[in-house]
C-alpha cells in the first residue's frame, strides 16, 4: 500500500513533464494523420490514373518510403535539408513533414486498393443506369471505398502513434524523450517505463478494437 | 431498335461479325447461343458499355453510337439488367431505386418513390424498402435490379442472363416479372439459357454462334422445326439433358 502510494505520488509529482510529452506525442500524431489523409486521398487517386508517367513517379515515391527506414528519412530531413537549403525546419516541423509523406504514401496505397477492389461490373451497372463519371465516384465508388478504408486507416493511425517514439532521435520532446529526461534526474526507470508502456497500450488498443469492429460491421 | 452491320473485335478475335437485328416496338426477342457466341457483347454494344468497331445503331429512328453520342441520355431510355444484379451494397433498396431517377433524370423524389413502391408491390417486395442488398436472396436482388431499371422509364429493356446465377427455385419469380413486362408491351431483348422461357415468352428467337446470327424465327418454328444444322446441334444438347 505504501509502495503503491509512492509510485502514484511520484507520477503526480512529474505530471507537468509527462503531460507535456503526452501532448507532443498526440499533437504530432494527429497533425501527421490529418495531412496524411488529405495527401493519401490525393496519392490514391493519382495511383488510379492509367498514365505511365504518373504511375512511375508515384511508384518511386511509395517505394522510397518502403525501402528506406523512417529514421533515416527523419535524420535526412532534420540534418541534411538545412545543409542544402541553407535553413532548417524545427524538429517538430521536419517530423510532421516526414510522417506526412510516409503516411500519404501508405494511405495512398490503401485508397488505391480500396477503389480497385470494387468489382468492374459495379461501375458498369452504375453507368448503365445513366450515372456520369463524377456521379459514379461520388455516389457509388467513394462511399464504398471509404467503408473499406476506415478500418485500415485506423490501423495506420496506431502505426503513426507508435512511430512517434522515434522522434526522440531528432529532438522532438515527446513522451519517450520526456521519460528519459525524468529518469536521468530521478533514477526511477521502472515506474516511468511502465507508465509509458501503459500509455501506448491504452491509446492504441481501443483503436485496434474499434478497427476490428468496423471491419466486421462493413463486411 | 435497329442494329445494322454491327462489328466488334477484341484483339484478333471477331466477337460480332456484321450483325443485323430489328426489334419492333413492344416485341420481346430472345437471343440464344453457346457461351462466347457474342450475345452478351451485343447487348453491351447497344448501351455503349462496349464501343462498336463498325456498323450503325438506331433507336427511335435516331442513329447513335459515334463519338458525339450522349450515352447518359441513351442509357436513360435503355435499361439493362445484369447476371450478377449489382445492387449498390451500401444503399438500402429504396435508395438503390431512387439514385438514378433523381440524380440523372432530376425527377421529383416523391414521384419516383411512389413509382418505386408500386413497382415493388408488383414484384412482391414492397416490404423490403429499407432492406440492404446483403439481406436479400438472389432472386429478390434480381427483381429489385429489374425494378431499378424500370424506375428510369425505359423504352427498351436488355436482360443479360439475369437468371444464370440465381438459385433454380427462385428463377421462376424473376422470369414471371419479365413475362408480366412483356404482357404490358415493354420492348425487350433477352439473353438467356432458359429454353422453356424462350419458347413461351418471346415473339422472336435468335440463335447466335461465333459472332453471327445463324437462325431467327418465331419460337414455335425455332424449337419444333429448326432449319440450320448448327441450331439443331445446339437444341439437341438441351433436349438430351
Amino acid at each position: 500500500m505504501q509502495d503503491n502510494m509512492n509510485w502514484l505520488e511520484f507520477l503526480i509529482s512529474e505530471r507537468v513533464l509527462l503531460l507535456d510529452g503526452i501532448y507532443q506525442t498526440i499533437y504530432v500524431s494527429l497533425i501527421a494523420l490529418f495531412y496524411s489523409l488529405i495527401g493519401g486521398l490525393l496519392v490514391g487517386f493519382i495511383r488510379c490514373i492509367p498514365n505511365k508517367i504518373s504511375a512511375f513517379i508515384s511508384r518511386i515515391y511509395l517505394e522510397s518510403f518502403r525501402i528506406i527506414p523512417l529514421i533515416v528519412w527523419l535524420f535526412a530531413a532534420f540534418f541534411l535539408i538545412p545543409r542544402f537549403m541553407g535553413r532548417g525546419f524545427s524538429s517538430e516541423a521536419s517530423a510532421i513533414w516526414v510522417f506526412t509523406l510516409w503516411g500519404s504514401a501508405e494511405i495512398g496505397e490503401l485508397v488505391k486498393g480500396a477503389i480497385q477492389s470494387l468489382p468492374t461490373i459495379q461501375r458498369e451497372s452504375a453507368l448503365a443506369l445513366g450515372l456520369s463519371k463524377t456521379q459514379l465516384y461520388m455516389y457509388i465508388l467513394i462511399p464504398q471505398a471509404v467503408r473499406r478504408l476506415i478500418p485500415t486507416v485506423i490501423n495506420m493511425a496506431t502505426r503513426i502513434i507508435k512511430t512517434t517514439s522515434m522522434l526522440d532521435f531528432v529532438g522532438v520532446i515527446e513522451i519517450v524523450a520526456r521519460s528519459r529526461q525524468i529518469i536521468e534526474r530521478t533514477v526511477e526507470p521502472f515506474i516511468i517505463w511502465s507508465f509509458v508502456f501503459f500509455f501506448f497500450f491504452f491509446l492504441c488498443y481501443p483503436l485496434t478494437l474499434w478497427s476490428r469492429h468496423l471491419e466486421k460491421k462493413f463486411r | 431498335m435497329e442494329l445494322r452491320n454491327i462489328t466488334k473485335s477484341f484483339g484478333d478475335k471477331k466477337v460480332l461479325d456484321k450483325v443485323n437485328l430489328n426489334v419492333k416496338e413492344g416485341s420481346a426477342i430472345v437471343i440464344l447461343g453457346p457461351s462466347g457466341c457474342g450475345k452478351s457483347t451485343l447487348l453491351r454494344c447497344i448501351n455503349g458499355l462496349e464501343k462498336t468497331d463498325d456498323g450503325e445503331l438506331v433507336f427511335n429512328n435516331i442513329k447513335y453510337g459515334d463519338e458525339k453520342t450522349n450515352w447518359r441520355n441513351i442509357r436513360g431510355q435503355i435499361g439493362m439488367v445484369f447476371q450478377s444484379y449489382e445492387l449498390y451494397p451500401h444503399m438500402n433498396v429504396l435508395d438503390n431505386l431512387l439514385l438514378s431517377p433523381t440524380k440523372v433524370q432530376k425527377r421529383d423524389k416523391n414521384e419516383v418513390k411512389e413509382m418505386a413502391i408500386s413497382l415493388l408491390k408488383r414484384v412482391g417486395l414492397d416490404d423490403r424498402l429499407k432492406s440492404y442488398p446483403h439481406q436479400l436472396s438472389g432472386g429478390q436482388k434480381q427483381r429489385i435490379a429489374i425494378v431499378r431499371a424500370l424506375c428510369m422509364n425505359p423504352k427498351l429493356m436488355l436482360f443479360d442472363e439475369v437468371t444464370a446465377s440465381i438459385d433454380p427455385e427462385m428463377v421462376y419469380e424473376v422470369l414471371q416479372v419479365i413475362r408480366d413486362l412483356k404482357n404490358e408491351g415493354m420492348t425487350m431483348i433477352i439473353v438467356t439459357h432458359e429454353m422453356g422461357f424462350a419458347k413461351s415468352a418471346s415473339d422472336h428467337v435468335i440463335f447466335m454462334d461465333s459472332g453471327n446470327i445463324v437462325e431467327q424465327s418465331s419460337p414455335n418454328d425455332f424449337f419444333s422445326n429448326p432449319k440450320e444444322e448448327r441450331t439443331k446441334q445446339f437444341l439437341n444438347k438441351f433436349l438430351h439433358l
